[in-house]
């Protein structure tokens, strides 16, 4: 479970002065549901979910993840949470095998139990062939599926996607999509950001488009499609984005 | 603080700094290989050479002093001369190298001496040039000495003994025990490898754990994880302190087996050899470490500190190239002849402990400095690292951009 409450993020710029990336954004994600949220490059998606993995610290406002506070309790929110970003690459130096291990561990699980969920994941990823090759030797989609076994290894039941599938070939990208969809088979609570409108139709149960750091529409594809008497989502972000993006440019 | 995070930390910072190519030549390469070759090669080329220039024959050309046969026959006759005749290009032969050295007889220099007149013999050389100053001296030696027989002759014909020109003898003799002549001359430099070493081999691994880490992309996957930014920074911190530490260590095994293989070689002749010779005993090294442990922890610290700002490893680069100059600068000068402890400059990073070193291994322990240098490096120390705590909790430096 997610709940944003009137989150904000400002920072300072030298040229531009304070920056509103995120404005005071409130939603909620619930088990077994993924949340997409939908909006163009700088629209504070990843400033949003960096918060809500506690990496980003926010200016006002917080979120509530499994009954903890971001704020107040950062490192139990990243617990329970499993934080995945094109950002988030691998040591180069490690084995995929210690990758995982090594979060496993800082994880707080103890050897038998980690050996145990390592086990588990790297035969349900099909990552034996693999196991003791350097991540820098990896292909991408190796890589990406280390990522995710780094992501699973604590079995969170919160799963943060930052744009995961940003310049992954499709057989990769395909992979992690089916990912997310078992995590919400499994009843974690998914959020998922991107700027792919195909994405967010084929994956999203709710949708929340963000634009210039605030949320501008929320709900499921058929409300969204109600409410703005359009089928396409990509007309619908136009739509709802448009007349603020034009203006906030101008 | 978790002590089992920071050792998380630790153990898997360490399995990829010994997976690193580049480690196992900045920590282990370097200090090990840099003192044999640089001393080896050094005292053995400088003692090769002076061997050599001491054993040639230096080729010395006398000008004038055709009207003095007796002081001629006499220059001759020296062995350790090769007497070639006169031209006016003699300055030019010098610096060319074909003379090494010539010596001006002034007219009619065999009557005057007869006569006790006084007058001065001119040996032309060029200074700086090793086997040119040998052939002067060479040349200079003998005619003091006949200057001694004429004095002696004539002080005989007089009836007038020798002492009346030598009336007391003057002598310097040493009280210092060994260890501390050899420590004037090595104190210093053990101190201050310590000191330079445990930064240089602290540089790498800081940007590689913080800058590095921002460049490969991973510094978001680790801030995902549940570990607390202290428990990090901490992890982080010990492994630089390791490898600074390792660095030094295998930097003074280095140093000291080079001492003592060129000490024992013949390769430098027994007066120079002696204050080569390594008089440091283990205890001796062990404080020398000690004072230095609070330096390397604050070293640690500040690199780490001063690379996470940077956000990739050439900036880091270039933040830290500057650094090594604020470190050599203090240390060279506690080499300085005249610079001594004061209470004042125990007060002053890197300098202090260079000087307490120096005076450590000259086997002198004065404890009021010792104490209040550790006290103060300590401070330093944990300043340094208040500061890379502090720093790996601003979001500002993490995602610099």
């Amino acid at each position: 479970m997610i709940e944003a409450r009137g989150l904000s993020k400002r920072f300072q710029d030298k040229k531009r002065g304070e920056i509103k990336a995120v404005d005071n954004v409130s939603f909620t994600c619930k088990p077994g549901q993924i949340y997409g949220l939908l909006g163009a490059n700088g629209a504070g998606k990843t400033t949003t979910l960096r918060m809500l993995a506690t990496i980003l610290e926010p200016t006002d406002g917080t979120a509530i993840i499994c009954g903890y506070d971001v704020v107040d309790d950062p490192e139990k929110v990243r617990a329970h949470v499993g934080f995945l970003s094109t950002a988030t690459a691998l040591y180069p130096r490690l084995t995929s095998q210690e990758m995982v291990e090594y979060f496993g561990r800082l994880n707080g699980l103890d050897e038998a139990t980690l050996k145990k969920r390592i086990d588990e994941i790297f035969n349900r990823l099909d990552m034996n062939g693999f196991r003791d090759r350097r991540c820098d030797k990896l292909s991408t989609g190796m890589k990406q599926k280390t990522s995710i076994a780094r992501t699973l290894v604590h079995d969170p039941p919160v799963m943060i996607f930052d744009e995961p599938t940003l310049g992954l070939d499709i057989m990769t990208a395909r992979t992690i999509t089916a990912f997310t969809r078992e995590c919400r088979d499994r009843g974690k609570t998914v959020i998922f950001s991107t700027h792919i409108m195909s994405e967010v139709e084929k994956l999203c149960d709710v949708i929340g488009i963000i634009q210039s750091g605030k949320l501008l529409a929320e709900g499921t594809l058929a409300r969204l499609r109600d409410e703005h008497h359009e089928q396409d989502l990509e007309e619908i972000f136009v739509k709802v984005v448009g007349p603020l993006h034009s203006s906030s440019e101008a | 603080m978790n002590f089992r995070n920071v050792g998380i930390v630790y153990r898997k910072e360490l399995t990829e700094w010994l997976r690193d190519r580049r480690t196992l030549i900045s920590t282990v390469l370097v200090p090990l290989l840099a003192f044999p070759i640089l001393m080896v090669g050094m005292i053995s080329l400088t003692s090769v050479m002076i061997g050599k220039a001491e054993k040639e024959i230096p080729k010395v050309m006398v000008l004038g002093g055709e009207d003095s046969p007796q002081i001629l026959q006499k220059l001759r006759e020296v062995d350790k001369l090769e007497i070639v005749p006169a031209s006016d290009d003699y300055k030019k032969r010098i610096s060319e190298k074909e003379i090494r050295a010539a010596v001006d007889i002034p007219k009619g220099f065999d009557s005057a001496l007869s006569r006790g007149e006084e007058q001065t013999v001119k040996i032309y050389f060029y200074e700086g040039e090793i086997k040119s100053s040998f052939g002067a001296d060479h040349v200079e030696k003998f005619f003091k000495d006949y200057r001694d027989t004429v004095v002696a002759s004539r002080l005989a014909s007089r009836n007038v003994p020798a002492s009346i020109i030598k009336p007391f003898e003057v002598k310097q003799e040493n009280v210092a025990p060994p260890e501390k002549v050899s420590g004037a001359a090595l104190g210093g430099i053990l101190g201050y490898m310590v000191i330079l070493l445990s930064m240089t081999g602290a540089i790498y691994p800081a940007i590689d754990l913080t800058a590095g880490e921002k460049e490969r992309g991973t510094m978001e996957t680790i801030l995902s994880s549940p570990i607390s930014r202290l428990d990090l920074v901490l992890g982080k911190f010990f492994l630089v302190l390791s490898a600074s530490l390792t660095t030094a260590i295998l930097a003074i095994f280095s140093m000291g087996t080079s001492f003592y293989v060129v000490g024992r070689s013949g390769l430098v002749s027994s007066k120079e050899g002696a204050s080569l010779q390594l008089h440091i005993g283990l205890s001796t090294v062990l404080s020398v470490f000690l004072m230095a442990l609070p330096l390397a922890v604050f070293f640690a610290a500040v690199l780490l500190t001063i690379s996470l700002f940077a956000k990739s490893y050439k900036e880091a680069q270039s933040y830290l190239t500057p650094m090594t100059f604020v470190v050599v600068i203090p240390a060279v000068a506690s080499l300085l002849p005249g610079v001594e402890l004061t209470p004042k400059l125990a007060l002053i990073p890197i300098l202090s402990t260079s000087l307490v070193c120096k005076e450590i291994v000259a086997g002198t322990f004065h404890w009021n400095y010792i104490i209040l240098i550790l006290l103060s490096s300590s401070v330093y120390a944990a300043a340094g690292l208040f500061l890379a705590v502090k720093m790996f909790q601003r979001e500002s430096v993490l995602f610099r951009s």
